[in-house]
């Protein structure tokens, strides 16, 4: 499995979820979690995903998920899921 | 989820608003492949061998950056002490490998390159002393070299005469670039203990110690324990240390990650990490602003030193468990040209010369990036050194003196450097002279402790 987060924060407002699970689903990358809140007056989605299946390179994700986060006026970011294991995990 | 969203939040808040980053990733060369019976030939050689070796450095670290999510600020390389690789090359020689080291780093795309150096603590080999007499014309003539001189170990003692050469050399560099405030002595660093896997500028070079090619990693994060430190205001230094110690770990972590990432996509040797709190000049990233939030009105005031002391060890103690290799100078820096809230104490008046070298005794470094009058006399510079390098030397420590007399300015004024290098106000300097202690010359003993056979 090639895991990676998918973190959305921002403003809130209709239609932020549907818009990113539409992405994933159309570019095959399946979400093996999802946990959302509104933290502090903004809306925060942390979604674990898995990339094994999608044919696209990370990079060209990365880019994607960029310019979606600025369509929605959120920022969306996808980080390979090393970064959390090493800070938080021994 | 294995990862808890408050972690995963944790983790992005510290990047995007804390300032959270890998200072620098350097990639350590050994170059003593590359020496020919010919000066030149071996410069070129150099230059061939620094493309194929780091070639891939900066595109692999910038998909590291972006499959992470964190920045990695510096891409940089370090070399062979230069001193070394000159063999019988005559000064003109020494700035040609400057020049060629100039261009390698540009091909590359590294912003600096490390170990125009010469390792004198017991004396100059004739190669020694023409590279060290070149190292003005080398910074005046290039941009991204940098150039470090080790004057001392605690095992051998000081070399005073060179000692004495630097107040000179340091002192013509300024000159050379008096149209930027001295801009080259940015790039000059001279040093006790200097250690072989360093991986931060200036000082960086890769000693005769090292395998062939290694990736040593600095981490930052001020801004981060600043952050965490607030949380527990009014507390006592037990839970103070333990809130360093714990977000330490933290940032330690990452630079672990990213130099075993990097190390494995670039098929090299993994190093070191190197344990520090580095600064930039951005509002956020400010070593003084922690020992200001530890509860002191201003950084220089008394109880400085002994904030610092707290905060110094407590960063190692942090960092050690999360890295498998752990080297470099490993501490909180304290450099006043690259820290918005050492400009401001030295403003106020509230930091002087004389509190950053009590502060030096228990960090990492030494007197970094200050900046004093152009008038200041050669001697004087070469006896501030002198004091400096003795910490180390005394406290069986690295210590490092990084001095910029800016020509034509007087205290008060202020050097613009720009990027990372900062704005430096010119500080006050003792007025009385040294000259006849630095004309002595000639050896300082090693301190008895270092028997220790």
């Amino acid at each position: 499995m090639n895991k990676a987060v998918v973190s959305i924060l921002g403003a809130d407002r209709i239609g932020i979820i549907a818009a990113v699970s539409g992405y994933l689903a159309d570019n095959n990358i399946n979400i093996l979690d999802i946990s959302q809140t509104i933290m502090e007056e903004m809306f925060t989605m942390v979604t674990m995903v898995d990339l094994s299946g999608t044919p696209k390179p990370f990079d060209e994700i990365y880019d994607d998920m960029k310019k979606l986060g600025d369509k929605l006026g959120v920022t969306i970011q996808i980080q390979k899921t090393e970064i959390f294991d090493s800070m938080h995990k021994i | 989820m294995f990862i808890s969203v408050n972690e995963i939040t944790e983790t992005i808040h510290m990047i995007q608003s804390e300032h959270l980053d890998i200072r620098t990733v350097t990639m350590g060369i050994s170059l003593l492949d590359c020496i020919r019976s010919n000066p030149r030939d071996t410069a070129d050689a150099i230059y061939d061998k620094i493309a194929s070796e780091a070639g891939r450095l900066v595109p692999e670290c910038e998909s590291i950056e972006r499959e992470l999510g964190i920045p990695i600020v510096n891409k940089r390389i370090s070399i062979t002490p230069a001193a070394l690789l000159i063999g019988k090359g005559t000064r003109d020689d020494a700035v040609y490998l400057a020049k060629q080291l100039e261009r390698a780093a540009q091909n590359v795309g590294v912003n600096f390159i490390g170990g125009y150096s010469a390792l004198v603590h017991k004396g100059y080999t004739d190669s020694d002393r023409v590279l060290i007499e070149s190292v003005p014309e080398a910074l005046y003539e290039t941009s991204r070299v940098c150039s470090s001189v080790n004057l001392a170990t605690t095992k051998a003692g000081i070399n005073m005469d060179a000692v004495r050469d630097m107040g000179l050399l340091i002192k013509r560099a300024a000159e050379l670039t008096a149209a930027s405030g001295g801009s080259a002595c940015a790039r000059l660093v001279v040093f006790a203990n200097a250690p072989e896997d360093n991986p931060f500028m200036a000082g960086a070079f890769h000693g005769v110690g090292e395998p062939g090619t290694v990736i040593n990693v600095g981490v930052s994060g001020p801004g981060v324990v600043k952050a965490a430190i607030e949380k527990v205001r009014g507390r006592d230094f037990t839970v103070l240390a333990e809130e360093i110690k714990r977000t330490a770990f933290k940032i330690t972590r990452m630079g672990q990650l990213v130099a075993s990432e990097a190390a494995s996509r670039l098929g090299k040797e993994f190093g070191i990490v190197d344990l520090s709190l580095a600064p930039t000049p951005a509002v956020g990233d400010s070593v003084a602003r922690i020992l200001e939030e530890m509860g002191l009105e201003i950084c220089g005031a008394h109880g400085t030193t002994a904030a610092l002391a707290l905060l110094n060890d407590a960063v190692k103690k942090g960092g050690v468990m999360a890295s498998s290799h752990v080297g470099g100078l490993s501490g909180a820096f304290i450099p006043v040209s690259e820290d918005e809230g050492m400009i401001n104490a030295v403003r106020c008046g509230a930091l002087s010369l004389e509190k950053l070298e009590a502060m030096t005794c228990v960090c990492s470094v030494g007197l970094d990036m200050i900046v004093v009058p152009g008038d200041t006399p050669a001697s004087t510079i070469s006896a501030i050194i002198a004091d400096e390098i003795s910490i180390g030397v005394v406290n069986n420590k690295t210590t490092a003196v990084r001095i910029i007399p800016a020509p034509g300015l007087v205290e008060g004024d202020t050097v613009n450097f720009g990027g990372l290098l900062g704005e430096g106000p010119v500080m006050r300097v003792n007025p009385g002279r040294s000259d006849d202690f630095i004309a002595r010359g000639g050896r300082i003993p090693a301190p008895i402790h270092s028997l220790r056979n």
